[in-house]
């Protein structure tokens, strides 16, 4: 199995090395061809405007939307989260994210650099707290009825899944905290 | 439900952020219509300041942090994190820029100095820094004084990458000097570069910096980018090189892309061709003032 990473900005690097550090080996995913390749798929925090504009220049949105609406395990964290979502505020009124999680998120809902934090999480499924780090994050103002939330920052979602979609709006990849990187990865070979 | 208790100002938030800003490219703006155009065209970061280092070698005097009301103009224009300059030692100014809550504090040699002796004690702010460097003993003085990001410094305002080139190399090659040495020589590199032991030898360890580095100073072009990322650079600033050039919305956006797919010369070609006149360059042996030799 093959797990990407998306590399066309952000925290790649770091979600490169927490996979390797579950025991697989991950690419990086800048084209449509590096996509066709991977069975599952890191979306890192970044910028979303910069991520936004460069999936459609990369010409990567298109695809990346197929494959996710046919299976492709995914994991999007805090602008990937973003990315994934069905609405945004204060986004730039020409972006629209790729509408395939059933979430409306504010970005940097938490507020600027100044209010970035961490704190510990109880999450649904691990038996003692994840350090969640988050920056500038973020904020789920509606969750679905098809998401399931596994954590929550008082009373919103933090970290949740739809089917074959996984987000957090806090970074595992910043902590060396590997348990909700192996539980992707663990769930992707299931999958497959 | 409990409240979760939040922990902020920690070195990992700190750090946190720069790691987002990795591939991008943070740009130079004097006002909220030129953010606006950097956020259009795709920069991760903004930063603010009231004349670019092309004016400021121009202009002469003494230059410093930016007026607040500008700052918070461009905080209100764009989405994105915004930095500012603030002056070698200034922690006053620094103190301003953390209660405009500004996302990166610059201590930056493109300001006038304020002490010729002491850099802002970075530890005591909530808001993360960065701060310049030419070589790597000056970057890791800079971490132990709690600098979050490191930028090589190059020559700013110049349009010529040349200085740039000599800081990222001198400090990535002296890096991979350091993971060779063995753990007797690692005391001899912590007296010649003047940085703390302890530093040295994690870099030992992991093989590279403790903190992001990027690139800044003197970067013009697409292949500008594309060459420093290829000599280990993490990310970019572009200072005079956007707004000074013939038509910077084009060359911004270029320069976005040529620094996410710097590995493919294809791409850079292509985003290089037609953006018209860069900014005039300056050759540094005529240089008055040497920005890059602020900073101790």
């Amino acid at each position: 199995m093959k797990v990407g990473v998306l590399a066309l900005q952000g925290a790649f690097a770091s979600h490169h090395a927490a996979l390797t550090a579950t025991g697989v080996n991950p690419t990086e995913v800048r084209t449509p061809q590096d996509l066709a390749d991977v069975d599952a798929l890191v979306i890192p925090g970044g910028e979303s405007t910069t991520m936004l504009m460069l999936l459609d220049s990369s010409q990567i949105r298109t695809p990346l939307v197929e494959r996710i609406q046919n299976g492709l395990p995914v994991f999007g964290t805090c602008a990937g989260m973003i990315l994934l979502s069905t609405n945004m505020a204060d986004g730039r009124p020409d972006q629209q994210p790729l509408g395939l999680i059933d979430l409306d998120v504010r970005r940097n809902g938490y507020g600027r650099q100044i209010a970035s934090f961490e704190a510990d999480l109880d999450i649904s499924g691990l038996d003692h707290p994840f350090r969640g780090v988050f920056i500038r994050a973020p904020l789920a103002e509606r969750i679905g009825p098809k998401v399931e939330v596994l954590a929550s920052v008082d009373g919103h979602g933090v970290l949740c899944q739809q089917e074959n979609i996984l987000v957090s709006s806090f970074h595992p990849e910043l902590t060396n905290d590997l348990r909700l990187h192996q539980l992707f990865v663990d769930r992707a070979f299931a999958a497959q | 439900m409990t409240d979760v208790t939040r922990q902020t100002g920690t070195q990992l938030v700190k750090r946190g952020l720069a790691e987002m800003l990795k591939g991008g490219v943070v740009m130079d703006v004097v006002d909220a219509d030129q953010a606006r155009i950097a956020e259009d065209a795709g920069a991760v970061a903004v930063m603010a300041l009231e004349r670019v280092p092309s004016d400021i070698r121009r202009d002469g005097g003494v230059a410093r942090m930016s007026d607040p009301k500008m700052i918070e103009e461009i905080q209100a224009a764009v989405t994105i994190p915004v930095m500012a300059k603030v002056r070698i030692g200034h922690f006053a100014e620094a103190q301003i820029l953390q209660t405009l809550n500004v996302d990166y504090i610059d201590e930056s040699e493109v300001l006038t100095p304020a002490d010729e002796a002491h850099h802002i004690d970075k530890w005591s702010f909530d808001v993360p820094f960065v701060c310049g460097a030419t070589n790597l003993g000056e970057a890791l003085r800079r971490i132990s004084e709690g600098a979050c990001l490191i930028r090589s410094k190059g020559e700013a305002g110049t349009g010529n990458v040349v200085e740039a080139v000599r800081h990222i190399r001198s400090i990535t090659g002296d890096i991979r000097r350091i993971t060779q040495a063995d753990s007797a020589e690692l005391f001899e590199w912590a007296k010649r570069l003047q940085a703390p032991l302890s530093l040295i030898q994690e870099i030992a360890e992991t093989g590279e910096l403790p903190v992001p580095l990027f690139c800044a100073g003197g970067l013009a072009t697409p292949a500008d980018a594309s060459l420093v990322m290829q000599l280990g650079a993490q990310s970019v600033f572009v200072g005079s090189g956007i707004f000074k050039s013939d038509d910077p919305a084009p060359r911004a956006r270029a320069i976005v892309e040529a620094t996410t797919n710097y590995t493919d010369a294809s791409v850079v070609a292509k985003v290089s061709s037609g953006l018209g006149e860069a900014m005039p360059g300056l050759e540094i042996e005529g240089l008055e003032t040497r920005l890059a030799d602020r900073g101790w």
